[in-house]
């Protein structure tokens, strides 16, 4: 009895020891290794999941050509789930994993938690999506680079549309209460104010996912407010679009990147027309962007989601660079990464100092029948 | 005042939403004294079943009010085979359990639901056909009340009313309080207590189904993870009301919907939840089983 | 040997499943494009898997009940794990084992697995700390969440703020984290059962609403960063080092909660709060002072929260408010309750095993968070009582054959 006991005991430490081994066993094949780290379950995985589906197209093209240098390219791909605890531990495995370069993350918050890790390890890092300011103007990291403009040259540009184009003199601005959301529309506000040409007369965020967003739009009527700058993601936006519609409150909408979105004009159908939004120059003329989109389309049999072709560029960029850097040291690349101009589908980019990208010029779109349209 | 009535009636329209949500929870609770954390999941895949079957329809041409009629069905038909499978795997084998394992078995279950529906469909938002039509007679009001809102309003006060009636005057509502106040007892008295579970189970998710297909059609999209929120919302809703009570578990939706209404109107909608929870805290600190719940007496 | 009647049973189980997954299994719609595409392969694979797991559940619980009625004879035998705790000859040698392992354990293993170790351990903390609130005293607490997030927030607003340092800080944090555990709980400790769960839960989201809109105070949802790790006399570390510093603090904690737990639960206050959750009114009648035992325990439970907080803010060196979601709290619950209600081993295992298993699910990838979902709900409808069930410390009469003690949940 006690014996069995005994042995029951080593059974169990024995197997234990092996479970925490196990994972351990790195391979030591000479590839280079293209991390991926983002959100891929939970409830931001729509806009993580496009950025995966990015790294494996360019990673598979590079791969059909034989890969970079001879070596051949090898995806890690790693969930957060846009938590900055989570993230920490992904960039930890990943850097444990030996990644020489990172796709991600997707959220500035899980972004800023896990770039102190790739710092300490040499690694570089472009995100598709993190927009908050303080990552590249901040000068704390980098080995940080992005493919995506950042939350104040875009508000600026908001602004700007809202009060020059449209003539605006009272605005709501309206967040959805995130880190990208609410950075965004705090710039906005600041902007507004310093023009002097026109108020603020609400600000204020709404609760993601909440069941109905009445309330709010019939305190925008309230106010009379003549445009709303609104800051955060697509899904917020297309139900406060078809609450202004339903509600009868016609006045010009304007958002940011995370509405410039295809899907956004699904959802919303209708209501979509006559949205504004600020995102990337148009692509739609430039034949890399119709590629990437046809390869998705291919690949995945459906249209891509969010970031996609931010996603796509940067993988193309760090690639790139890598392969013009004959190397994976960190210095190297974030020195070909500064002097090489790369093709992307979001243009001819190549990043500034601080690690924004030279080239991605902004423009305001607006919805027309169904697709967006740039604004001359 | 025009700005008083129309906050008032988008707390209405709130508030019945949630209340459609809570129904399911306080029946389940008043029956076996479960929190069944997976019911907004339950919503959540009535709510995919009628986009589905709604969409389908749709690309096959058929008319409006069918559409409506055999997406209704169908997402009360597949809730409610949700809800009575659910139960049967994850809460029927552990009526004896402690309280607390029933719990985790719940939150485990919606977890796994969320995600089945993820892998299974899409993680991205889709627009939800829009099956309740503008009513050309309530174009003078629509800036206060449209139809979705109206047909919310009036479906959950239909449900309502139903749902009491049904507990009130037929058997299988006189079984279901038998159960409810002794499970032992309404054994004795021939009562077969796992159908009577069953039963409520899929009634709640029936409801809860209905609840999906008139909300997702109002807010026009759809999306694996709706249900998490607006879960937690309307077990609030059905706390505030007195948990176990189906006339407390609306009127806890409606004081709930109305409060976060008035509040982001009047005050800020940055602090609207603030608002809300706020004053579930004052109610129960004031009266600990709700509005309309019943106060137990323990005795020794 | 396996009968027929079974296997019918089988059958329609497959075909229920095969129903009852069938729209959102089978067909996938394309509103835009409006196209249709139906996996029939889906619905194959359904049926089958649901009638090879139903054979399989079903052979399982034949074989226990086989078991179960061979053993009626013998007496009710204890939990082998709780026969090791209770003879000291096996359990001073196995702490000996495990405080070595985890001493060695950045040794032995990468910076990764350090990491993930780290994280585990404080959420042991946390679930001990958890435990105290819902193990022992029995308040259902679904706001468990805030008090970590005080304890976190406090460390980087007085950094940021003050520049004070994390030594200063752990005590602050967790005193902190106590002091709104006894103002939250005056109000809401008359509450009973799921009302004071829903209460709580309340509380909970108040704080992170609070933190996420008052930006002047806590810079809102884009968070506070460059917290720095805690130093050592002064020392600056490299990025491993740091982990394995963090690591070690962490597990000296873990010690010192497990010994203060222990002996808080065999004290006279940890044995009112178990009298508590049994019974309030007899418990008032034996001159228990129900509030002030209540508040203690949720002030403490909160203590250890604030403290877990404090270095959760040093090791992630970020903080912003969407790490104090609901979800946090109910993964805390789930240990608790996964682990065994009111045993210590039960909840260090519990966190272990809640922990690193999505951890090392990862090479299940998206499949993961499925995987986490329904071995929540199978470990529960099997082992409802948690991993280890706490066995109360009876005391037997040896003069005359009584029946031995029974197991209390």
């Amino acid at each position: 009895m006690q014996s069995g006991l005994k042995k029951k005991l080593l059974v169990a430490a024995v197997s234990l020891g092996f479970a925490m081994a196990a994972p351990v066993a790195g391979m030591a094949a000479d590839t280079i290794k293209l991390g991926v780290a983002g959100a891929q379950s939970g409830d931001l995985a729509s806009y993580g999941l496009p950025t995966v589906k990015a790294a494996e197209l360019v990673v598979a093209m590079y791969n059909a050509k034989g890969g970079i240098n001879g070596k051949m390219i090898e995806l890690l791909i790693e969930d957060d789930v846009c938590k900055p605890e989570v993230a920490t531990n992904t960039a930890t495995k990943l850097v444990t994993d030996g990644v020489h370069v990172v796709l991600g993350h997707i959220c500035s918050g899980a972004t800023k938690a896990a770039l102190p890790i790739y710092k300490e390890a040499g690694v570089v890092v472009m995100s598709p999506s993190a927009t908050n300011p303080d990552l590249t103007q901040s000068g704390d990291y980098p080995n940080f680079f992005r493919t995506i403009a950042s939350d104040d040259a875009q508000a600026q540009t908001e602004v700007d549309f809202a009060i020059n184009v449209i003539g605006a003199k009272k605005i709501a601005v309206i967040h959805d209460k995130g880190d990208y959301g609410k950075g965004l529309a705090e710039f906005a506000k600041k902007f507004i104010q310093e023009s002097g040409k026109a108020e603020v007369v609400l600000f204020e965020g709404v609760t993601p996912g909440a069941v109905d967003y009445t309330a709010i739009v019939q305190k925008i009527k309230r106010k009379g407010a003549d445009a709303v700058i609104f800051g955060g993601y697509h899904p917020e936006a297309s139900k406060i679009v078809s609450m202004m519609k339903k509600k009868r409150l016609k006045i010009t909408f304007i958002s940011d990147d995370g509405v410039k979105d295809d899907t956004f004009i699904k959802v919303a159908g209708k209501n979509a027309e006559g949205v504004y939004a600020s995102g990337p120059n148009d692509n739609s003329a430039n034949p890399l962007s119709t590629a990437a989109i046809d390869a998705h389309k291919k690949e995945y049999n459906e249209d891509p989601g969010a970031f996609f072709e931010n996603a796509y560029s940067a993988a193309l960029a760090l690639l790139n660079a890598i392969e013009k850097a004959g190397s994976t040291d960190m210095a190297d690349i974030v020195k070909a990464l500064q002097t090489e101009t790369v093709a992307t589908p979001v243009g001819n980019i190549h990043f500034d100092t601080r690690g924004d990208a030279v080239g991605v010029g902004f423009a305001m779109y607006v919805v027309k029948d169904g697709a967006y349209v740039e604004v001359k | 005042m025009d700005y008083f009535i129309e906050l008032l009636f988008a707390g209405l329209t709130r508030g019945s939403i949630y209340a459609l949500i809570a129904l399911g929870y306080t029946m389940v609770y008043g029956i076996i004294g479960l929190i069944n954390f997976a019911h907004g999941e339950i919503y959540m895949i009535g709510a995919f079943t009628s986009f589905i079957v709604a969409t389908v329809l749709s690309i096959y041409g058929f008319p409006l009010l069918a559409i409506v009629i055999i997406a209704a069905v169908a997402a009360a038909v597949w809730s409610s085979a949700y809800g009575f499978t659910v139960e049967k795997l994850a809460y029927r084998p552990l009526r004896k359990a402690p309280r607390l394992a029933p719990l985790i078995s719940a939150i485990g279950m919606s977890i796994f639901l969320q995600n089945y529906v993820l892998l299974a469909q899409t993680s991205d938002f889709l627009p939800f056909p829009e099956l309740i039509p503008e009513f050309a007679f309530m174009e003078p009001v629509a800036h206060i009340v449209g139809s979705s809102d109206m047909v919310i309003l009036v479906t959950t006060a239909i449900v309502m009313i139903a749902l009491t009636c049904l507990i009130k005057f037929t058997k299988i509502g006189k079984a279901m309080r038998a159960t409810a106040q002794d499970k032992t007892m309404a054994v004795l008295v021939g009562v077969n207590v796992d159908r009577v579970i069953s039963a409520t189970f899929i009634i709640g998710s029936a409801l809860a189904a209905i609840g999906g297909l008139l909300i997702a059609s109002h807010i026009g999209q759809i999306n694996f993870y709706i249900g998490f929120l607006a879960g937690i919302k309307a077990f609030t809703a059905a706390v505030l009301g007195g948990i176990g009570s189906i006339p407390g578990a609306v009127l806890g939706s409606l004081v709930l919907g109305l409060t976060e209404s008035f509040a982001t109107g009047y005050i800020s909608s940055d602090y609207e939840d603030v608002f809300a929870f706020s004053l579930l805290v004052l109610i129960l600190i004031f009266k600990p089983s709700g509005l309309l719940g019943k106060t137990e007496t323990k005795k020794v | 040997m396996f009968p027929v009647k079974e296997l019918k049973r089988s059958a329609l189980t497959s075909l229920w499943f095969a129903f009852l997954t069938f729209p959102i299994m089978v067909v996938k719609v394309d509103p835009i494009e409006r196209v249709v595409s139906w996996r029939w392969d889906n619905m194959f694979f359904i049926a089958f898997g649901s009638f090879v797991f139903s054979i399989l559940a079903k052979v399982f619980i034949i074989q226990k009940e086989r078991r179960a009625s061979k053993k009626k004879q013998k007496t009710i035998s204890e939990p082998l794990v709780q026969r090791i705790v209770r003879e000291p000859r096996f359990l001073y040698p196995l702490a000996l084992a495990c405080f070595i392992f985890g001493i060695s354990f950045p040794f032995l293993f990468s910076t990764y697995q350090t990491n993930i170790m780290t994280t585990a351990l404080m959420y042991v903390v946390l679930g001990l700390g958890l435990n105290i609130v819902v193990g022992v005293a029995g308040l259902l607490d679904l706001g468990y969440v805030a008090f970590y997030a005080v304890g976190a927030y406090s460390y980087a607003l007085l950094n940021y703020n003050f520049d004070m340092g994390f030594w200063t800080v752990l005590p602050i944090g967790g005193l902190l984290a106590a002091l709104l555990g006894i103002i939250l709980g005056f109000p809401v400790l008359r509450l009973r059962g799921d009302y004071l769960a829903i209460v709580t839960l309340g509380f909970g989201e108040i704080i992170r609403l609070v933190l996420e809109n008052w930006n002047d105070f806590s810079q809102g949802p884009s968070g506070i960063a460059n917290i720095p790790r805690p130093s050592f006399f002064g020392m600056d570390m490299t990025f491993a080092g740091g982990i394995t510093y963090i690591y070690y603090i962490i597990l000296v904690l873990v010690v010192l909660t497990i010994f203060v737990v222990n002996r808080l639960q065999n004290s006279r206050l940890g044995r009112a709060w178990l009298a508590l959750r049994e019974d309030e009114i007899a418990c008032e009648a034996m001159g228990i002072d129900k509030t002030k035992t209540k508040l203690i325990a949720f002030s403490l439970g909160a203590f250890w929260a604030g403290f877990v907080g404090v270095i959760f803010a040093a090791k992630t060196t970020f903080v912003n408010p969407a790490s104090f979601t609901f979800l946090e709290s109910a993964i805390i619950l789930s240990i608790v309750v996964l682990g065994g209600m009111g045993s210590i081993i039960g909840v260090v295992i519990g966190a272990l095993i809640l922990i690193l298993l999505p951890e090392y699910l990862r090479a299940l990838s998206e499949y993961r968070m499925l995987a986490f979902g329904a071995i929540l709900v199978v470990m529960m409808v099997f082992k409802p009582g948690g991993i280890i069930s706490n066995v109360r410390r009876n005391y037997k009469f040896k003069g005359l054959s009584v029946v031995e003690g029974k197991n209390n949940e």
